[in-house]
């Protein structure tokens, strides 16, 4: 055995290797993406294959093929991704699988970085699948190898379900030294069964409803769960997944007594260790993030059982659906359950704390793209409509560039929309590369389809910069052995059937201005594609400076721009440390006061 | 034997190579760790915490209000963010340096280093001030505070973990190149506590 720290993405992946992984795909999204990010490292050494796929559809339709062969195979995704590949796991779920099929959603309650709080438990339930939620990354781990067995017992695909605070924890994990060799998979055999037509699925949905009875025997057996009976209590607390952490300690805080059941299987929840807990105590406090998933199902059993014990959780509002818990929050609601008035912290009121919201970095050739287009947009109505990534900060002040943000790939086809409801009223799409191909390329067939008069700017920075840089089709190289087959935007936007493709260096503002412009006034959807590798990827150039002498202080780099490389010093504009040297505030500079360090 | 810290600053500035060498050095000590940190969005200059949990029976990666044994801060107005972390009796060491978000430019919100400093010395009863921009200079490297203020904290009497085990831990995160200067950081901080 060997100990290391593993954020719980990478204990996920480890718990992949270690049940024999052979193909693992997914598309990268904050708080997944260190999960194929790991995997990665470790395929070549351990020989299975990794892929980014181009979304989450792509990835765990892969993953389904792979599993058709008879290979354990594992797609990740965050919550929202989860909507794009909804439509494969829906009908997965009917037809069945072969090899293991692990699919990895990490959900974000808060939310930290997402748009939604969604919960995947109940996505889980809705496609009859069973989930798995993780106390911490030492079980999530665990949890990643049992789900594959799982998945090959009852045929299905599990849904391992971690939460932020599980994916990018770190806990000290013990590894076995070296890890076995797995039989190579079966390889695909025809069979109708693989073809889903309405009279298999209507067989198959007969036995799909029978495997969630299976399921929940197994589950019943399963280390997941836990009751700890504390003899001196008659209060019952469910716990479930990260929240028994904070319920563990909110009751060694607080000195309070109750006997926990520890819930690691929401769906389906198995019916013995409910049982069991209600043999001994009078009333339950169920304690789970986002929805009521296994208070829902409590509340159906005790029902049927007749049992009358009082449950306490979302529904008498007790416990919040929304946001994330802590120690702190679970504290005050078991204090409330009890009847307790919990004690107030010594609160002295802060002093007012400066707004720090993120921005784009400094040198980010996002801002200059959104300047430009602000610029050659100037003195028309026209509509910015913005994506997911990381120009969706573009919204935020000074820039205030974004009018709309929705979902991945909605850009395009939402100002194709608004173009027919405003076709005098000019609308712009801004959407990055790697959202491109997620999403955004259907969005303009569409638009060249049904002609709609809109602009389409691909902010091109050469990777996935938000999630941590990851490659795309059109970088070539992937993440595992680097050599792919590189996808040209420009050549793309032209097969689509767009005759006006611009490709110019956002740094350089006056040739921007000059496409923006051109593109806008052009009849017919446009692209233009501003192409410049993300900051954070390229080694600083010389910074600039202001001359004091020469500084009018109309204020036109700080106010205009944002950039956090610009700040006051003495009253006056100055460039600090975090100049990359761009250049872009010299070109706006109405007196040439700054210039590129000698 | 458990020590909770916390580490606050602005993303960007090193906070999770911090929390990672402390849960390396944990680690290389035979305890268990739990840290959690914030990925995300917010690395894009936002406010971010480290939580660090060292010892037995440790339970969640969250550290509770008014209980950590240490706040460490990278940034003086994440000190007085992150206060309510502390523990009666806890101990702070924070930058003194601002990072005046574009907000503050903007004339958006505010940003009084004088009020924060007065307020992190009315509300704890151990309270230390470093520049870690000079000292980071000085180590050849403005990007260095995060590891400057890990020498400092090395220092602190009653420590789970000796400080050359939190060195060992944050030369193995490193690049090799950047041995020289991170070891040179580290020992700048260790100095500066002395002065306390």
């Amino acid at each position: 055995m060997v100990v290391k720290l593993l954020m719980g993405n990478e204990a996920i992946a480890h718990g992949a290797v270690e049940a024999g992984v052979k193909v693992a795909a997914a598309y990268p999204g904050t708080p997944s993406s260190e999960i194929l990010e790991t995997l990665a490292t470790m395929a070549r050494e351990h020989g299975f294959y990794t892929e980014w796929s181009v979304n989450e559809k792509a990835a765990l339709e892969t993953a389904i093929g792979a599993s058709f062969a008879g290979a354990r195979s594992l797609a990740a995704m965050k919550q929202v991704g989860l909507n794009v590949a909804a439509d494969p796991l829906m009908s997965l779920a009917y037809i069945g699988i072969k090899g293991g099929l692990v699919l990895v959603v990490a959900d974000d309650p808060g939310p930290h970085s997402s748009q939604t709080e969604q919960d995947t438990r109940k996505f889980a339930q809705f496609a009859k699948l069973p989930v798995l939620d993780p106390v911490n990354p030492a079980e999530a781990r665990e949890m990643a190898k049992y789900a594959f067995e799982l998945s090959e017992q009852l045929l299905l695909p599990v849904i391992l379900r971690p939460t932020t605070r599980t994916c990018h924890a770190c806990q000290d994990i013990d590894l076995p030294a070296g890890i076995g060799k797995n039989p190579p998979p079966a390889g695909f055999e025809k069979d109708p069964n693989w073809v889903i037509f309405p009279s298999l699925s209507a067989r198959k949905h007969i036995w799909l409803n029978k495997q969630q009875e299976t399921a929940g025997s197994i589950l019943g057996l399963s280390p997941f769960n836990r009751l700890e009976i504390d003899p001196g209590a008659r209060v019952g607390i469910v716990a479930c997944g990260l929240s028994y952490n904070y319920v563990r300690e909110a009751l060694q805080l607080t000195g309070l007594q109750a006997t926990i059941l520890k819930i690691g299987t929401p769906y389906p929840l198995p019916n013995d260790p409910v049982l069991e807990l209600f043999k001994h105590v009078d009333r339950i406090l169920v304690i789970e993030e986002q929805e009521p998933v296994v208070e829902d199902q409590l509340i159906s059993l005790a029902w049927q059982q007749g049992l009358t014990a009082p449950i306490s959780g979302k529904h008498d509002r007790l416990v919040a659906r929304e946001g994330e818990f802590d120690v702190d929050k679970v504290k005050a609601i078991i204090e409330k359950f009890y009847g307790l008035q919990g004690q107030l912290g010594q609160v002295t009121p802060l002093p007012e704390l400066p707004l720090r919201p993120p921005v784009l970095c400094a040198g980010c050739p996002h801002r200059a793209s959104f300047y430009i287009f602000k610029n050659a947009a100037r003195g028309t109505e026209a509509v910015f409509t913005g994506d997911i990534g990381c120009y969706t900060l573009g919204a935020i002040p000074p820039l205030n560039a974004l009018d709309t943000c929705l979902c991945m790939g909605a850009g395009v086809t939402i100002a194709a929309g608004l173009h027919r409801v405003e076709p005098g009223r000019k609308q712009v799409a801004f959407l990055g590369d790697s959202t491109f191909f997620h999403s955004g390329v259907t969005g303009l067939i569409n638009a060249v389809y049904n002609r709609a008069d809109i602009t389409v700017v691909i902010l091109d920075n050469r990777t996935t910069a938000m999630t941590g840089h990851q490659p795309h089709p059109g970088i070539g190289n992937t993440g595992a052995d680097g050599h792919g087959t590189t996808v040209d935007i420009t050549g793309l936007a032209r097969a689509c059937g767009v005759d006006f493709v611009r490709e110019v260096d956002p740094y350089d503002l006056t040739a921007g201005v000059k496409a923006a412009c051109e593109a806008m006034n052009y009849n017919g959807p446009a692209v233009v594609i501003m192409k410049r590798e993300c900051t954070a990827l390229v080694k600083k150039d010389r910074p600039y400076t202001i001359s004091k002498d020469d500084c009018i202080d109309c204020g036109a780099c700080v106010e205009d721009l944002g950039c956090p490389a610009i700040g006051r010093q003495d009253g006056l504009p100055a460039i600090n440390t975090n100049c990359t040297g761009c250049g872009v505030c010299a070109q706006i500079c109405p007196v040439q006061a700054i210039r590129r360090k000698l | 034997m458990k020590s909770d810290i916390v580490i606050s600053g602005v993303g960007g500035q090193g906070s999770i190579l911090a929390s990672r060498a402390l849960a390396g050095a944990a680690i290389a000590k035979g305890l268990h760790v739990l840290t959690s940190e914030v990925i995300g969005m917010a690395q894009r200059e936002g406010p971010v915490t480290s939580h660090i949990r060292i010892g037995n029976n440790l339970s969640g990666a969250l550290i509770p209000d008014y209980t950590a044994d240490y706040l460490i801060s990278l940034e003086l107005s994440e000190t007085v963010r992150n206060l309510s972390k502390l523990r009666p009796g806890g101990t702070v060491i924070t930058s003194k340096t601002a990072i005046i978000p574009t907000s503050v430019q903007l004339g958006l919100s505010k940003y009084d280093q004088e009020i924060y400093v007065q307020y992190i010395k009315e509300q704890t009863e151990k309270a230390i001030f470093l520049d870690l921009e000079s000292l980071s200079l000085q180590a050849g490297n403005p990007r260095a505070g995060n590891v400057v203020i890990m020498g400092a904290f090395s220092t602190c009497p009653g420590l789970p973990l000796q400080g050359e085990q939190i060195l060992q831990a944050i030369l193995q995160l490193v690049p090799e190149r950047y041995r020289n200067i991170n070891t040179h950081a580290f020992e700048l901080g260790r100095q500066a506590m002395e002065e306390f």
